[in-house]
């Protein structure tokens, strides 16, 4: 239900020139490559038609002073790709805060028995004292590779998560790594995610997926039975149960899912991969590195898709379904029509509720574009979009989603994104944890769109549901009428007497 | 299908469904490897005995589930207790999106702070062209009257020097040479939040304070909280005390209002906070206060340094431990404490005897912050509660050794084990091996609680996944009124719980208890 509407370009234009203003002159410079108004695609056809240009500057480096909302390499190597896979011991290597900060914050649902079989959330850290920064970090990390092989004895594995300044003090990660490997037989995994590499999480993402490459694949014999219709899942984190509601899906169109990257994941899914015939990839930010390497080595083909509302999943479905030919696109209708009375209820029930609504976004490196249209399935309009650590590629990808006169915002600004919303006063934010609360004092409503604020799943026909009583409950609540006290006059009155 | 429009399942029962419980049996079969059942499972039984305690305990490299964070979360924290001041963290930014979403999902609340973005150049070249050109845009973008400096480990190892990066930074304009730019060194490799804490508070203090004359007025009283989770409550809860009492006394860092801003449709990036003014002002008090020893070691050393009485408590929580700060509060202000103040404590203490039937014997495992742990030990130990474990995995030799002494002092306190800087895993085999009736922590907490049955009443920060406790005061008689209903109604809601099998225990359910 892709829904036609432009966006008032000129009004953005407008905000962009006046938060420009408010920045010393070579920050202005610096931050005007990132902030652009979407502009009508003049390339038209193919399978996808473009709707518009999303022309910013991303993945350079974050200006000192401004807040940026990004994060760092580690966040995306332990916090996104490494973290989820249950059946290995993820050590946060260094100081005791990253691990800290990211215990549990991910949702990355699993099922195993947590402290025996599974460690997903749970908190492993070598826990860095002044000594080790003198001396070297290398010996203890031997020793904790030795103590987690007596207390817990069942894990398949270990990565080395590096924190900063293990690259700064010049340990050799990957000595130990190699010697324990051998000592163990176990995969050992280091990764050089050191909080200050690259610009966001994005390098993080990057070095976690060379990690896989150089560490885990063609290391073990790995015996498994290939079928016609495997496929790996990559790039679904299982957030709130996503993957689940997905493999649902694709096991009935007829597709075996023989690997899930990397929620809800254990290493011997990571290992067999390359033998699936069709790597399906949903978070392509964080993971098409490894998606390519497949398809050179191992000739594993890889196709995007999207599972957010039922425009996409119905597309994506058959996308899928044609790369396995007639039998699995039959089955994929039948599928498409099964759901079909769900989503109809769903968009039955929701749709008067939220149409016309405004919505900006502000997520990663896939969803400001994925979910756009998941709101426009409800009737709902998107006014701002932009990504944390995008690259130009991603930005490309958006002009498929986006409308004429959207506002995009790269690497957007604690105080670029507050001006824009006051500007736009939107009717839903769809972003962080950090940004939640401002937004809501505001009187604006507001979902996480990391976490799905504690629900979810999105993904899916089960998840569209979801999601669309999420967005109802968060516009819909009573408390947005409750914020003013009725004996004081409002703040349009006060405007208004203060022009007299 | 198991869902409907009519009935939209999330997460919590979706996936209880037969469809989805058969596609995670069929995963796990078929794709996973898992270990066969039977291993998992003895392995399982072997966790909780006094084998695997031994061993857990006897680790000396690997941490585990640790409870306590670095240190520029602490001077974040602080810096967030004081008038429109806006945190700068040198070094990488990724930190600084971690304090900010850790106070937030704490708090339920903004969390203001900003870095100095150093990537790989600048760990070759050093930072100060981030420090010049990010306190510029953080002065210009956030008008702050304050920017407090603390670092993140990658600026310590790399050994950027704060005092001559800020000169710096002020010799080439980015902010004015009079405006306030406080700093700390803050290691996270180096103790805990608690320190930072501490780095932070001094930091400013002499800022401030150094080279200042100071004139001594009788009576006047400086307060320092600690890093402290429910500020909001407990500073509130405590000023409301001193203002009955009549003292004349200064907040010196007071995150209350900044953690606790109402929605009227306004974002205050700042509010509340103490006074930049009365930071100034506080030199002259005749006696500085920490309401948390353990946070404050430094602090209090400068405050003495300057000339000034000083004292210091942990976190007055429970009825001697009140009874002991307002005297001494009374003692150094000459200010007598009032009749309302006893009355209030009469009822505290009326509590406890109506309910010490219930709480007489009962047996604790507490863990968190050093002088929290301290205080809800004693507390505990008032309602005839026997603290059985109290760790702290940032707690010092010197805390262990307080504490003991504290815990020998009663003869509920004659079979409690201190367990300093041991971390949550460890306390999974204490909980298993030696265990108790209740668990007083924090949210990481749960996973003790599920492992070993143990129920947990979540008290200290950060509390992520209950709302609002933290508005709520624990600090004086009225907070020890809170803390001991909330006890009371985690041992009622299980006892309910236990005995609510209809045809099996009509007994036991009782009307009144």
């Amino acid at each position: 239900m892709s829904r036609e509407y432009e966006n008032d370009g000129a009004l953005h234009a407008k905000l962009i020139e006046e938060v420009l203003s408010h920045y010393p002159d070579k920050a202005a410079k610096r931050r005007k490559k990132h902030l652009n108004v979407a502009k009508s695609g003049n390339e038209a056809g193919g399978e996808s038609e473009v709707l518009s240009e999303c022309d910013v500057k991303s993945n350079i480096k974050s200006i000192p002073g401004v807040m940026t909302i990004r994060g760092c390499a580690y966040a995306g190597s332990k916090g996104v790709v490494w973290g989820p896979v249950k059946d290995m011991v993820h050590i946060s290597h260094g100081p005791v805060g990253c691990g800290q900060y990211s215990w549990s914050q991910r949702r990355n649902y699993y099922v195993g028995t947590t402290g025996v079989d599974t460690f997903g959330t749970m908190q492993f850290t070598s826990d860095f004292q002044e000594k080790d920064i003198v001396f070297g970090g290398d010996k203890k990390l031997e020793q904790i590779i030795d103590e987690i092989e007596v207390l817990f004895p069942l894990n398949n594995g270990i990565t080395v998560q590096s924190e900063c300044p293990i690259g700064l003090i010049g340990d050799d990660t990957e000595a130990v790594s190699r010697k324990k490997t051998k000592e163990y037989d176990k995969t050992i995994v280091p990764v050089r995610c050191e909080g200050f590499r690259g610009v966001s999480q994005s390098l993080g993402h990057h070095i976690a997926n060379d990690a896989i490459r150089d560490w885990v694949f063609d290391k073990k014999d790995v015996k498994f039975e290939a079928g016609p219709y495997d496929v790996n899942v990559i790039g679904d984190y299982n957030i709130g149960g996503d993957a689940w509601a997905s493999r649902i899906l694709l096991e009935e169109i007829g597709l075996r899912v023989v690997g899930n990257w990397s929620g809800d994941a254990t290493l011997a899914e990571i290992e067999r991969a390359p033998k699936a015939k069709l790597n399906l990839i949903h978070c392509y930010r964080s993971m098409n590195y490894i998606c390519r390497h497949m398809e050179e080595k191992y000739g594993v083909a890889w196709m995007e898709y999207n599972f957010f509302g039922p425009s996409q999943i119905e597309a994506s479905l058959r996308n899928i379904a044609k790369h396995f030919g007639p039998e699995i696109e039959e089955k994929t209708e039948k599928v498409i029509a099964k759901y079909r009375p769900l989503v109809d209820a769903v968009i039955a029930k929701y749709l008067s509720r939220l149409e016309g609504n405004t919505v900006m976004l502000y997520v990663g490196g896939l969803r400001p574009r994925h979910v756009v249209t998941a709101y426009e399935d409800l009737g709902m309009v998107i006014v701002g979009t932009g990504y944390e650590f995008a690259h130009s590629d991603d930005y490309q990808r958006t002009g498929h989603y986006v409308k004429n006169g959207t506002l995009i915002y790269d690497d957007v600004t604690g105080y670029e994104l507050e001006k824009f919303i006051e500007g736009i006063r939107p009717n839903l934010v769809g972003s962080g944890i950090k940004e939640k609360y401002p937004v809501q004092k505001m009187g604006i409503p507001f979902r996480q769109m990391h976490s799905w604020d504690y629900s979810g799943p999105y993904h899916g026909y089960d998840g569209f549901a979801i999601f669309a009583r999420d967005v109802d409950l968060a516009i819909n609540n009573p408390v947005w009428d409750l914020f003013h006290a009725p004996w004081k006059r409002s703040r349009g009155d006060e405007r208004a007497m203060a022009a007299e | 299908m198991p869902q409907s429009a009519e009935k939209i399942l999330d997460h919590a029962p979706l996936f209880r469904e037969p469809e989805y419980r058969k596609m995670l049996a069929e995963k796990k079969l078929n794709f996973e490897c898992p270990h066969p059942d039977e291993i998992v499972s003895d392995q399982r039984d072997f966790t909780q005995t006094w084998e695997y305690r031994e061993k857990n305990l006897a680790r000396k490299a690997l941490v585990v589930n640790p409870a306590k964070a670095c240190q520029p979360l602490g001077a974040v924290f602080a810096a967030a207790g004081f008038e429109r001041t806006m945190s700068f963290v040198h070094g990488s930014q990724g930190c600084v999106a971690y304090y900010r979403s850790h106070l937030s999902r704490h708090f339920k609340e903004p969390a203001a702070a900003v870095s100095s973005s150093m990537t790989e150049d600048a760990a070759v070249f050093g930072g100060l062209k981030n420090m010049v050109d990010g306190l510029a845009n953080t002065y210009q973008l956030y008008d702050p009257k304050m920017i407090a400096v603390s670092t993140t480990c990658m600026a310590e190892v790399i050994g950027d020097d704060l005092h001559s990066f800020i000169q710096n930074a002020k010799d080439e304009d980015s902010v004015p040479r009079d405006f306030d730019v406080p700093f700390a060194h803050t290691p996270a490799f180096v103790g805990s939040h608690v320190d930072g804490y501490d780095n932070m508070v001094k930091g400013i203090l002499e800022h401030f304070w150094k080279g200042q004359e100071r004139t001594q007025v009788e009576g006047a009283i400086n307060i320092i909280p600690g890093f402290d989770g429910f500020c909001v409550g407990n500073n509130r809860e405590l000023k409301r005390l001193l203002d009955v009492m009549g003292v004349s006394y200064t907040f010196i860092q007071d995150a209350s209002d900044q953690f606790d801003t109402p929605s009227d449709g306004e974002y205050r990036m700042y509010d509340g906070g103490t006074k930049i003014n009365e930071v100034k002002k506080a030199l002259n008090a005749e006696a500085t206060l920490s309401l948390q020893h353990h946070n404050t070691r430094k602090t209090l050393g400068y405050c003495e340094e300057v000339g000034q009485a000083t004292a210091s408590f942990h976190y007055p929580l429970g009825v001697q431990a009140t009874d002991e700060f307002l005297m001494e509060v009374a003692a150094i202000s000459g200010k007598e404490i009032p009749e309302a103040i006893r009355l209030e404590r009469g009822r505290l203490v009326d509590a406890m005897a109506d309910s010490q039937s219930w709480l007489h014997g009962k047996k604790y495992a507490i863990y968190g912050d050093p002088d929290f742990v301290h205080a809800m030990a004693r507390f505990v130990m008032e309602t005839g509660g026997e603290p059985t474990h109290c760790l702290a995995t940032n707690g010092t030799s010197a805390w262990e050794a307080g504490l003991k002494k504290l815990l020998a002092s009663s003869p509920f306190g004659k079979a409690a084990q201190v367990w300093a800087g041991k971390d949550l895993w460890a306390l999974r085999s204490l909980l298993f091996t030696e265990p108790v009736d209740l668990l007083i922590g924090n949210s990481y907490g749960k996973y003790l609680e599920r492992d070993t049955g143990t129920p947990l009443i979540r008290l200290m920060f950060p509390i992520f996944d209950r709302h609002h406790h933290h508005r709520f005061a624990l600090f004086g008689y009225q907070g020890a009124l809170r803390v001991l209903t909330t006890i009371l109604d985690k041992i009622f809601d299980k006892l309910d719980r236990e005995t609510s099998e209809t045809g099996v225990t009509d007994y036991s359910y009782d009307l009144t208890r």
